[in-house]
């Protein structure tokens, strides 16, 4: 079986302990929330979209080390990105995460989110790892009710 | 894990003590390992793992007497209902309820206080009367009277618990007033452990002339429970934390009170005679028991029910009061471990959290040595709330648990604990 430090990373303990761009975003006019009712895990992800990019984006809430550093690396990784890019940054993000008929695939590019690759030997915490992914597609999308990963 | 390499403390037995080690090889699943080690399952409260004479009974149901019941004059279909019936017997017993008509069975302990909400609640409730429940409800002991409130315009109110996990007795005698219509407690709370005084508590409320529904379904496992004695009116539980199959559950309901309240399905098997102008409702239990039940869940009931008659649950109980005191202690001596509830008495679990590290990275971490335990809100989100905790890791326990489970799961704590904190 692997290795847990696989899974807990340096990386994800450090995010999960000292999160980035965390708190709310006075210039945000996008949010939405992101629930895993497994856990009651809640992420709030706040967009401050302009022409098509991602001018500013932070988070709130509380969760799992593995949802927490998730929202954090995110958050990271999005700034000034485009509408189309963030979302294809999913995409790939959830095909590292659970690879579709079991095929695994390292995507490339993925810079700081490579460490959650590790997630994909557990199955039951890939939701975990999604859920602010989630809460994104939905502020994208201009959704306001709370998403679920169920 | 093989229990023979359990330091057990059962070197010289007591009568009238739990074999353990023979208890654990009843139990099939228990034999497995998971993620190469031993299989350690303190997930009880969620579900209790079956005995072989659970599963051989379904197993035998299915190849020598399927059929349906109530239904057919041939033989096999005689078999099943006996054996199906036999079940009712066996429950009666087993709760020492007066008659078997107080029987009924469901599909768990959330459909029976379902039935009691919508057809007792939906025939009582007035605007502005009220329903009493505590705060450490199972969702299932909530929903069902917020809907029926709803409905009605009732309204819900609420016992508060102490830091320990106990119900504040004197609020609830506060609470019982003249608009008082009904009181849902638990017996035993799956998230805190605390075992409700529950007798006194229906006392009280029949003093105010209020019935009492008792969820018991983390009650049923753990202790003896004896409804003429406790004289509640309404006693839920579900099979599958009893050892037997999930789909099943029990509601007791007072006869004099079944009788009045309407049915809550229609269909097959609760009518005496139907025409399109007017149906007659079947007799109790049958009037609650619409459709085609799942009669191979209810038939494995019985057997788990024979089951712990055999172990004796007097013996079951003080064998776990044993392994969940020490749970406790232990526990509570690993560094970083808060527990979430200290009631007056537990029973069957020990919830807790680990510094501020997320009970689901622990569950994760302790999934890695072969422990199961379950992670999570437990369906009690408004104890979590009450607790200032957004989840806990819950250790529960049942017959075959021992201490050096206890001591496994102690061991994974320390390791989560140094991962977090780097060390
Ligand atoms: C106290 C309590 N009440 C109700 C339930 C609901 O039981 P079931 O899901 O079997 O209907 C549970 C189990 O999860 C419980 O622990």
């Amino acid at each position: 079986m692997s290795d847990l430090r696989d899974l807990y990373q340096e990386l994800i303990l450090d995010h999960n302990r000292r999160p980035r761009n965390f708190g709310p975003l006075a210039e945000a006019n996008r949010s939405a929330k992101g629930i895993n009712p497994l856990c009651g895990d809640k992420v709030t992800v706040h967009l401050q979209v302009e022409d098509g990019q991602v001018k500013d984006i932070r988070f709130e809430g509380t969760g799992c080390a593995i949802s927490i550093a998730s929202a954090s690396v995110m958050t990271e990784s999005l700034k000034r990105q485009t509408r189309e890019d963030a979302v294809s940054l999913f995409e790939r993000f959830h095909r590292m995460v659970a690879p579709a008929d079991g095929v695994e695939s390292d995507p490339p590019d993925m810079g700081k989110l490579a460490a959650f690759a590790g997630v994909r030997d557990y199955p039951a915490r890939v939701k975990c790892a999604t859920l602010a992914w989630h809460a994104l597609r939905a502020a994208l999308d201009g959704k306001e009710k709370a998403v679920s990963t169920e | 894990m093989n229990v023979k390499q359990l330091k057990t403390t059962e070197q010289k037995r007591p009568e009238g003590c739990l074999d353990v080690t023979r208890v654990r090889e009843d139990f099939p699943v228990l034999c497995q390992t998971v993620h190469g080690k031993p299989l350690v399952y303190l997930d009880n409260a969620a579900t209790a793992q079956k005995p072989r004479a659970v599963i051989r009974r379904v197993a035998e149901y299915y190849e020598t007497e399927n059929s349906n019941i109530h239904r057919g004059v041939h033989w096999l279909s005689e078999t099943a209902t006996r054996a199906y019936e036999g079940t009712r017997t066996a429950v009666r017993q087993f709760l020492n309820a007066a008659e078997e008509r107080e029987i009924v069975f469901v599909r768990g302990t959330t459909e029976a206080i379902n039935l009691v909400a919508r057809c007792y609640g939906g025939a009582r409730l007035q605007a502005g009367d009220e329903v009493v429940i505590s705060a450490m409800e199972h969702h299932s002991n909530i929903v069902p009277w917020q809907l029926i409130c709803q409905e009605k315009g009732a309204v819900l109110r609420v016992i508060p618990v102490d830091d320990h996990g106990d119900i504040v007795m004197d609020e609830y005698h506060r609470l019982l007033g003249p608009r008082t219509r009904m009181v849902a407690l638990p017996h035993v709370s799956n998230a805190l452990g605390t075992v409700n005084p529950i007798k006194q508590m229906i006392a009280d409320a029949h003093g105010a002339g209020v019935p009492v529904l008792v969820d018991g379904a983390q009650g049923v496992p753990h202790t003896r429970v004896d409804v003429q004695d406790l004289d509640c009116d309404f006693y839920a539980f579900s099979s599958h934390k009893l050892y037997g199959p999930t789909g099943v559950g029990v509601l007791y309901g007072k006869a004099s009170l079944l009788e009045e309240m309407p049915p809550y399905q229609g269909g097959g098997d609760m009518i005496l005679s139907v025409s399109f102008e007017e149906t007659e409702y079947n007799v109790l239990p049958y009037k609650f028991e619409a459709g085609t039940p799942n009669i191979a869940g209810v038939i494995g009931l019985g057997a788990a029910v024979e089951y712990i008659n055999a172990l004796g649950i007097e013996a079951v109980a003080s064998h776990e009061d044993r392994v969940v005191a020490y749970a406790a202690e232990r526990l509570a001596s690993v560094p970083g471990v808060r527990l979430v509830g200290t009631p007056g008495r537990r029973a069957s679990l020990v919830s807790f959290v680990l510094g501020d590290v997320h009970a689901h990275d622990i569950g994760t971490i302790l999934d890695q040595e072969g422990i199961a335990v379950r992670t999570g809100h437990h369906c009690a989100m408004p104890v979590m709330e009450r607790f200032g905790v957004p989840a806990t890791v819950r250790a529960s326990f049942a017959c075959y648990n021992v201490e050096a489970e206890v001591d496994a799961l102690a061991d994974g704590l320390e390791k989560a604990w140094r991962l977090f904190r780097g060390v």
